[in-house]
């Protein structure tokens, strides 16, 4: 157990007994018990001071409130300690290495939200007159300037709000594409291989289409052949994640665009993964037809706990004319905001939110963006997979790599280097949480079995990459030998231990309830 | 390049490890043809400082709504968000934490996702929430979309005070889906008739969607509106754009709503340009399996401890996948944040007098006003924001407004382009935020230009 002996022991001075301590207020340390803020709350008190005016109920429409909303008065100290002490039971990308396949988690620099909160910008109304908004107008277009140049491709709606909002968007375009050419009826099949993100399957089923799923190969890729088989004349279109969720490139990108085009139909680019090749690949030169951007992932924008996210979507030729209002256009009077359908000389097939987009996130990706310029984005994207690939050849012999060769961004094991240990792939995750790391994502894709995606991203030194290789490494070596518990345990360092999701489901409990009297 | 650790020398021990002599080597399996050479023709990276004089440059082409005297609301409203908010979103144990897929590392987004859910289920009078939508317009096309689903009826009636942007979304959503809506014209210059909705519910209607305060600011009762639902089988679904209003007005929860669709931004967030918001979506615990989106629930470690998951997934994409109640992921986690904390701060009293604040407010200048020849009131009731029928078109006045530096509000028109019957119709919005100098600025300027 040589690799467990370095650094600080992993459990609490006084052995494992020490976690089951109980403590006379419930606190232990820094890890402090916190109640919900309805069980804190007395009347009277308050956090802000705001006169006590009386209305009339005249104008009200007979709809006065009559009972109270039930929500507990607290003063401004007991609001900041309370959620400065749930904060503290978080971990973020601020707190440490945070793998999690998939989901780009890299350093969020602190001068974007500086500028998002700047005077004139975090304080615009999204309904002034345009007049009074030129340069959130230049700075939407600067923004998409960026993405079309990154992305080699001629158009871009701004407005989706997340990246399966995205999906949403670049489906709609296509459904509306084929409605154009009089095919919307026939063209109801979407091709989505069985690695994909789930939102892909949703987000087809959501604009109307079925799903027919395509197999990959030993390799961790489409299965071309039976890709070109499911070809025919009742498919939209296919869904495609490149780089794949296995962390791999799709070698045959460009003939299965080329295979779907003849085939009528279009190709949706999941851009999930663009961290791996921005700088080094356009996907216009690929042959897709759109692709959403995961603002909060590619470039940046804090996760803040699950969003908020923006995911705009680059559309071809074949697609622009179809982009959803509102969208900026440019002439000699200045900046202006297509907002309605009858205003627009293109065929836009809708509305995907209220108002133009994530303004916020735009701010802060494009801050991203101009940091780094061309050259920095093009390292970025190169150290990410760099580290994923430094992280696959130090790994490789003791965990199992899912598929040979290089990878992208992220790096895909299975649990085969776990059989017969008893161990399994979340509990391998829950003792990496007692080592102070994030894990992975687990069980994603589905085309292995209990999948474990590590995404290190370009913010990690090769100091973390190399210490958490170690911890690895001595994790797995524990669970050769036979310690099967200490996995089952863990996590033991952490403000609750395993949860139980189960009886979560069965009967939920969803808020909190005033006791009975 | 500051964000990046690497030194030359840590990337050519790395490439060595692994064995590629160059770093094209990593990228062997993309076709020769795709792979650039060089970067793209965009500007090179720049410091810190540079970044914020750009963006400088930006704001500085923007009339700020801070510094001008701002009338503007119609789903978006500017109010004062205590500073305490701002600070505490900003923890990087909140800002930078990923969806709580690990419950043991993430007890505080979950805690205070059950928190979020707790309060939005209170204000708007409902028995359970979910954990964030994209914003009001998206929840609501979310809520037509559950009512589909929980009625298997395809037919959705919006009554005409709906925001135009929450019918235009329901409206893109529902043709994918093959819903059909009706959406009668709104008469403003008339008090809001329930009988133009109920006249329209019939044995095939998922729903009716009722936003209170409508688009014209008018208070609508939803008890007869629901009563009418309810006897044909059909789900009510209440739209709310300005939550602060629920400190004063009657949840839609006491009012017979199945489903309550909002736009929370008035607690905790920005402006923002439009985005991003945080939608609220809420429901009976008879229809929760429906609902789409995030929930937390709450649950036990194995040491018996309370704690929070995320729960009911099998509704969710990533285990139904084309089954799943709607395609969302990524959510509003962080604007929900800040709306707790808002509504936190705020407590029962602060939630209802900032509320009585705001009519009060809007009351006072409504009578200012009217005052003004070629300015008519055309509300009986509304909440903080009105509709005024101005003697010359509302969208010319509106830039001549912007000219002496005051946001006068929002044309109807800018909604709602072909009624041309609307032209003269201006949306007037009052908040905490305006002074009685504001009102006066605004009351002045009127004079000049109508």
């Amino acid at each position: 157990m040589a690799d467990m002996s370095q650094g600080r022991s992993n459990v609490p001075v006084g052995g494992s007994q020490a976690t089951a301590q109980k403590t006379i207020s419930g606190s232990k340390g820094l890890d402090f018990a916190e109640p919900l803020i309805f069980e804190m709350g007395e009347d009277g008190r308050t956090g802000v001071d705001l006169p006590d005016v009386s209305v009339s109920d005249d104008r009200l429409g007979g709809m006065r409130r009559k009972d109270a909303v039930g929500l507990p008065g607290l003063s401004e100290p007991q609001v900041v300690r309370h959620y400065t002490r749930l904060s503290q039971k978080n971990y973020g990308i601020d707190s440490g290495f945070y793998p999690l396949g998939s989901c780009t988690m890299k350093h969020n620099p602190r001068i974007n939200e500086k500028v998002a909160r700047m005077k004139g910008l975090g304080d615009l109304h999204p309904l002034q007159p345009t007049s009074t908004a030129q340069g959130a107008l230049e700075l939407i277009d600067t923004l998409a300037t960026w993405i079309k140049t990154l992305c080699g491709m001629p158009a871009v709606a701004m407005s989706p709000a997340a990246g399966a909002h995205g999906e949403l968007c670049g489906m709609m375009a296509i459904k509306a594409a084929l409605e154009d050419r009089g095919e919307a009826d026939v063209r109801k099949r979407v091709l989505v291989p069985e690695s994909a993100h789930g939102t892909n399957p949703a987000t087809a089923a959501a604009c109307g289409f079925t799903v027919d799923s395509i197999p990959a190969t030993d390799r961790g890729r489409v299965d071309f052949d039976a890709f070109k088989a499911k070809l025919g004349p009742d498919v939209a279109g296919i869904m495609l994640t490149n780089p794949n969720t296995c962390g791999l490139f799709e070698n045959e990108v460009i003939d299965i665009a080329d295979a779907i085009h003849d085939a009528g139909g279009y190709f949706y680019c999941d851009g999930a993964n663009f961290n791996a090749i921005v700088g080094r690949v356009r996907p216009g030169d690929l042959g897709i037809d759109c692709m959403h951007l995961n603002l909060h992932k590619t470039f940046s924008t804090p996760h803040g706990g699950g969003g908020p996210g923006a995911g705009p979507v680059v559309l071809s030729e074949a697609l622009a004319p179809f982009a959803p209002v509102p969208y900026v256009v440019h002439d000699a009077d200045g900046f202006k905001m297509v907002e309605h359908k009858a205003d627009s000389d293109a065929k836009p097939f809708g509305r995907l939110k209220g108002n133009h987009g994530q303004m916020g996130v735009f701010i802060r990706a494009l801050a991203f963006m101009i940091s780094h310029g061309s050259d920095g984005l093009r390292q970025a994207s190169t150290d990410a997979v760099l580290n994923a690939n430094y992280l696959r050849v130090k790994l490789q012999d003791v965990m199992s790599v899912s598929f040979d060769g290089m990878c992208m961004h992220e790096v895909l094991f299975d649990d085969h280097f776990l059989k017969d240990t008893g161990v399994t792939t979340l509990d391998f995750a829950k003792a990496m949480i007692d080592e102070g790391f994030h894990p992975m994502t687990m069980y994603f894709p589905l085309v292995v079995h209990g999948a474990l995606l590590m995404e290190p991203t370009e913010s990690e030194s090769k100091e973390t990459l190399d210490l958490y290789i170690e911890t690895l490494r001595g994790l797995n070596e524990r669970a050769q030998s036979g310690d099967a518990q200490f996995f089952k345990d863990a996590p033991v360092l952490t403000p609750r231990r395993r949860l139980d999701e189960t009886a979560a489901a069965r009967k939920p409990v969803l808020r909190w309830t005033p006791p009975a009297e | 390049m500051r964000y990046l650790p690497h030194t030359e020398k840590d990337r050519k021990a790395m490439l060595e490890a692994i064995g590629a002599s160059t770093v094209e080597d990593m990228f062997c399996d993309v076709p020769a043809q795709a792979l650039l050479d060089e970067p793209v023709d965009l500007p090179s990276f720049v410091g810190e400082m540079e970044v914020e004089r750009t963006f400088a440059d930006f704001a500085a082409k923007n009339l700020s709504p801070s510094s001008a005297p701002s009338f503007l609301g119609a789903g978006a409203y500017r109010h004062h968000v205590p500073a305490t908010v701002d600070y505490l979103v900003q923890r990087g144990e909140f800002l930078t934490a990923y969806t709580p897929y690990q419950p043991e590392v993430s007890q505080g987004t979950l805690q205070y996702l059950y928190e979020f859910q707790t309060q939005v289920a209170l204000m708007t009078g409902m028995e359970v929430a979910n954990a964030s939508m994209y914003d009001g317009a998206t929840a609501t096309a979310e809520a037509v979309m559950m009512a589909v689903r929980a009625t298997r009826r395809h037919r959705a009636v919006l009554a005409g005070g709906l925001h135009p942007h929450y019918f235009d979304v329901t409206k893109t959503s529902a043709h994918s889906l093959n819903i059909d809506l009706v959406h009668p014209d709104s008469d403003p210059t008339r008090p809001a008739d329930p009988a133009s909705v109920i006249d329209l519910i019939d044995e095939q209607t998922a729903c009716v969607v009722v936003q209170s305060p409508d688009m014209f600011g008018r208070v609508i009762d939803l008890r007869p509106i629901a009563e009418a639902a309810h006897a044909r089988g059909a789900l009510v679904v209440a739209v709310t754009t300005e939550v602060v209003s629920l400190g004063l007005l009657e949840a839609p929860g006491n009012q017979g709503a199945d489903i309550v669709a909002a736009e929370g931004q008035s607690l905790g967030n920005a402006l923002s340009y439009g985005g991003p918001y945080v939608g609220l979506f809420a429901t009976t615990s008879k229809l929760v399996r429906q609902m789409p989106g995030r929930v937390t629930g709450e649950t036990q470690d194995v040491e018996g401890e309370r704690g929070w998951v995320l729960t009911l997934s099998t509704r969710e994409q990533h285990i139904r996948r084309e089954k799943a109640t709607s395609n969302i992921c990524t959510n509003a986690g962080l604007c929900a944040l800040a709306f707790t904390i808002h509504a936190s701060l705020l407590g029962e009293e602060g939630l209802s007098r900032l509320a009585r604040i705001n009519h009060a407010n809007a009351c006072k200048l409504a009578d200012m006003l009217i005052g003004i020849d070629g300015v008519e009131l055309m509300n009986d009731s509304f909440f903080n924001e009105f509709t005024v029928k101005l003697s010359k078109p509302a969208e010319q006045v509106v830039e001549a407004l912007a000219e002496r530096g005051i946001l006068g509000g929002v044309p109807i028109t800018r909604l709602l382009p072909e009624r041309d019957d609307l032209a003269n119709f201006l949306l007037v919005t009052v908040t905490e935020t305006n002074s009685d100098a504001d009102m006066d600025a605004l009351v002045l300027a009127l004079e000049e230009i109508l």
